[in-house]
């Protein structure tokens, strides 16, 4: 699905991410952890084409193509998602109206037909029953005076819409209750296929005892420095960091 | 116009240019240049009319002459050359068109070309429309059914020839000739414009609508427009202008005058797209125009206005509130780009007890452009218990345009409440890559949350002219970032 190959990349001349390998194949879900300022978000925003970071080496081939080369809205229309740790707000466009141009410019895209009210109607409905959102925020302005917990639950029930073929959540769990945590992973969890995957940014382990991921990455300093099956998540929320950075730095001696 | 699609956006989007600049080939009937007491005679003797709206005329003009033009607006332009100008240009026609059968083919295709197919619109939107080219008012539909009512719905000409009552006891009243510069030069050349009177206690049952489009070069259009709800009407009346693209600035100086007697109810819309200038800031339209309402005891007067077009816009729909609980409304888009400059706002004046007004006003700014709210909020020692909201929003899109904000409060009574709100936001990169992480282009993110921002205004619009309002925000704006 996506394959990440020595990805060098900084910010205002600030290195952040050194060689980070990744490979994710489809019906996977991979778990990102790592310290603060380790390079999970700054990956997310490359992945999905923010311009202010700089590629300095290495590529990334998604579904085929060489996602660098792809604009930010053509590689969402290539079917890869971004769950924003911070989602933003767009006063006065609401949800649905925002969802629908978004679906119709993706279909167009693919050379589809516009999706018929009546259809897109339909699946608001289901897709907003699977994340447990209100029907009422579907027709508010998108995310403006949503709470927290609103917020993430709506970056779902918009990746439950586009159905992308590889979704990137960054610190979807950040500031979720327990509730709605579960309500997210559960959304998540009923949109897992064959043919899709999921990268999870995430602090806590958490997250990962509702969704249970493939494999686990551990991304410290701009690389990816160990990785392991879902028993990872559990050691590093057992032990902390440091006992990875030991390892690093004895190994280097 | 209810099943427009996103599709029909991008087509639209797709069509950059300024897409009413076409000139219609009608042979036209057009006065000498220049502006004396001889030209105001032949508009008059053209216009066959009384000898009452002749003196008006010369009075207006002798005023005018002992003024001096004002500069105290935000906005940089060369002045009109006032002697330069034909002030008098009709389509040429044999006779008075007594049916829509009548009317010039050519003439037709331009208002086909418009999108007011008056045809159409009569069968299916059921909206009135009087459409005015250059200075005549060439077709009024409706007109029977209306009449049925009592209403009364013409051209300015018609009215001054069969309703001298009205038009004499009302017109002047609310904007006296010597109010300001360019009201006492329409006052004076005037050539037509719309007249609406609703009787007591109807409801107009359909949108009023006029059309005014600038066809002929070197001339000027100064329409007048008076409307007036008896005790307890009311109507909504739009008003949508385009002009052809030109390299020479072209003066449009109307006056539009709105009485609301006892509970009556105005509601007063506008679609400007006057020709803007090219990229370059060369030619477009000034649009220099005076509108005011005045309103009686529980009576409400609401304007709206979309403002994308003219090269400078000066004006302030503004609001008398005389009568006590008289309610005043002024909602606001005023888009600006390349090298447009808006100076717009309203006035809202209140004289009588527990009157009430709001102003939400948005202003948007893109490429060199120059966009300021002026706006003032009197409350006279009377005006007991007034209350006042004002919002005024600016949105800049990149960084070489300008926004201002000039607001005036006068508050001579203690009891008053007066809000006012005001922001500057810049369309957020963040929100951008939000839009276009979706799948959205550039373009259609930038329409979506401008017309997001426009909302609360946009709101106010009747159905079919918000769609329109809506593709001209996205095609005044397009290119404009990045």
């Amino acid at each position: 699905m996506i394959n990440i190959v020595n990805l060098h990349a900084e910010v205002e001349e600030k290195k952040i991410l050194k060689g980070l390998n990744l490979n994710v194949k489809a019906g996977e879900i991979h778990a990102i952890m790592g310290p603060n300022g380790s390079g999970k978000s700054t990956l997310a925003s490359i992945l999905a084409g923010k311009e202010d970071y700089t590629v300095t080496e290495g590529n990334v081939e998604f579904d085929g193509k060489d996602l660098l080369e792809l604009s930010t809205e053509d590689r969402a229309r290539q079917g890869l998602f971004l769950a924003f740790q911070y989602p933003i707000e767009i006063p006065g466009v609401s949800n649905v109206n925002f969802l629908k141009s978004a679906l119709n410019e993706i279909r167009e895209y693919r050379g589809e037909e516009p999706i018929s009210a009546k259809d897109f109607l339909a699946l608001v409905k289901e897709k907003s029953a699977l994340v447990e959102l209100d029907s009422k925020l579907a027709s508010r302005s998108v995310n403006e005076g949503f709470s927290g917990g609103e917020k993430k639950r709506n970056e779902i029930f918009q990746m439950a819409m586009l159905n992308p073929k590889l979704a990137i959540l960054d610190e979807t769990d950040s500031g979720l209750d327990i509730d709605a945590l579960r309500i997210v992973a559960n959304g998540v969890n009923k949109l897992r296929s064959p043919k899709n995957a999921a990268i999870i940014i995430t602090h806590y382990q958490r997250l990962l005892d509702y969704i249970i991921p493939d494999f686990v990455h551990v991304l410290y300093d701009g690389k990816i420095v160990k990785s392991g099956g879902k028993e990872l998540a559990l050691e590093l929320e057992e032990k902390g960091y440091d006992w990875i950075k030991e390892e690093l730095a004895s190994n280097a001696d | 116009m209810s099943n427009y699609t996103e599709t029909d956006l991008e087509k639209d989007l797709q069509d950059q240019e300024y897409k009413y600049g076409f000139v219609t080939n009608i042979e036209s009937d057009k006065i000498p240049v220049g502006l004396n007491e001889n030209i105001i005679r032949l508009i008059s003797s053209k216009k066959e009319e009384p000898n009452w709206m002749l003196d008006y005329r010369l009075k207006a003009f002798a005023v005018w002459q002992t003024m001096t033009e004002p500069e105290w607006g935000h906005v940089h332009y060369e002045k009109p050359k006032f002697d330069e100008i034909a002030y008098y240009s009709a389509p040429k026609q044999s006779k008075k068109y007594e049916s829509w059968e009548d009317v010039d083919p050519e003439m037709k295709a331009t208002m086909k070309k418009l999108g007011i197919s008056m045809e159409e619109q009569m069968r299916l939107t059921g909206v009135a429309v009087d459409f005015v080219m250059d200075s005549v008012s060439v077709a009024t539909s409706f007109k029977s059914k209306l009449s049925e009512l009592g209403i009364i719905f013409c051209s300015f000409s018609e009215a001054v020839k069969e309703h001298p009552e009205l038009v004499q006891k009302y017109m002047g009243t609310v904007i006296p000739t010597s109010d300001n510069f360019y009201a006492a030069l329409n006052s004076a050349v005037f050539t037509d414009g719309s007249f609406c009177y609703i009787p007591k206690g109807v409801r107009c049952p359909m949108e009023l609508s006029t059309y005014f489009r600038i066809n002929e070069g070197g001339t000027g259009q100064f329409e007048r427009t008076l409307v007036i709800a008896d005790e307890g009407a009311y109507v909504s009346y739009l008003e949508g202008c385009t002009a052809p693209q030109r390299d020479e600035n072209q003066l449009h100086a109307a006056v539009v005058e709105l009485i609301a007697l006892e509970n009556a109810e105005i509601k007063y819309s506008t679609v400007q797209n006057w020709y803007p200038g090219d990229k370059n800031g060369l030619g477009g339209i000034y649009n220099f125009v005076t509108k005011r309402g005045i309103c009686e005891r529980k009576s409400k007067i609401s304007w709206t206005q979309v403002e994308t077009g003219s090269a400078v816009t000066w004006k302030y729909p503004s609001c008398i509130l005389k009568g006590d609980y008289s309610i005043g409304e002024f909602y606001s888009v005023a888009v600006t780009n390349n090298y447009q400059q808006a100076d717009t706002g309203t006035k809202m004046i209140h004289l009588g007890k527990n009157t009430k007004s709001t102003i939400i006003s948005k202003g948007i700014s893109a490429g060199k452009s120059q966009n300021s709210y002026r706006g003032l909020v009197q409350i006279h020692k009377n005006a007991k218990n007034a209350r006042n909201f004002s919002q005024c929003d600016s949105l800049l899109m990149g960084d070489t345009c300008g926004a201002h904000t000039f607001p005036y409060i006068e508050c001579k009574n203690p009891s008053a409440k007066i809000e006012h709100e005001a922001t500057t936001s810049k369309i957020g990169e963040d929100q951008l890559f939000y839009c276009k992480q979706r799948g959205l282009s550039e373009e259609k993110a930038i329409s979506l949350i401008v017309n997001g921002y426009c909302k609360e205004v946009l709101n106010q619009l009747p159905m079919e002219f918000a769609v329109e309002a809506q593709k001209l925000l996205a095609i005044s704006l397009e290119g404009s970032v990045g």
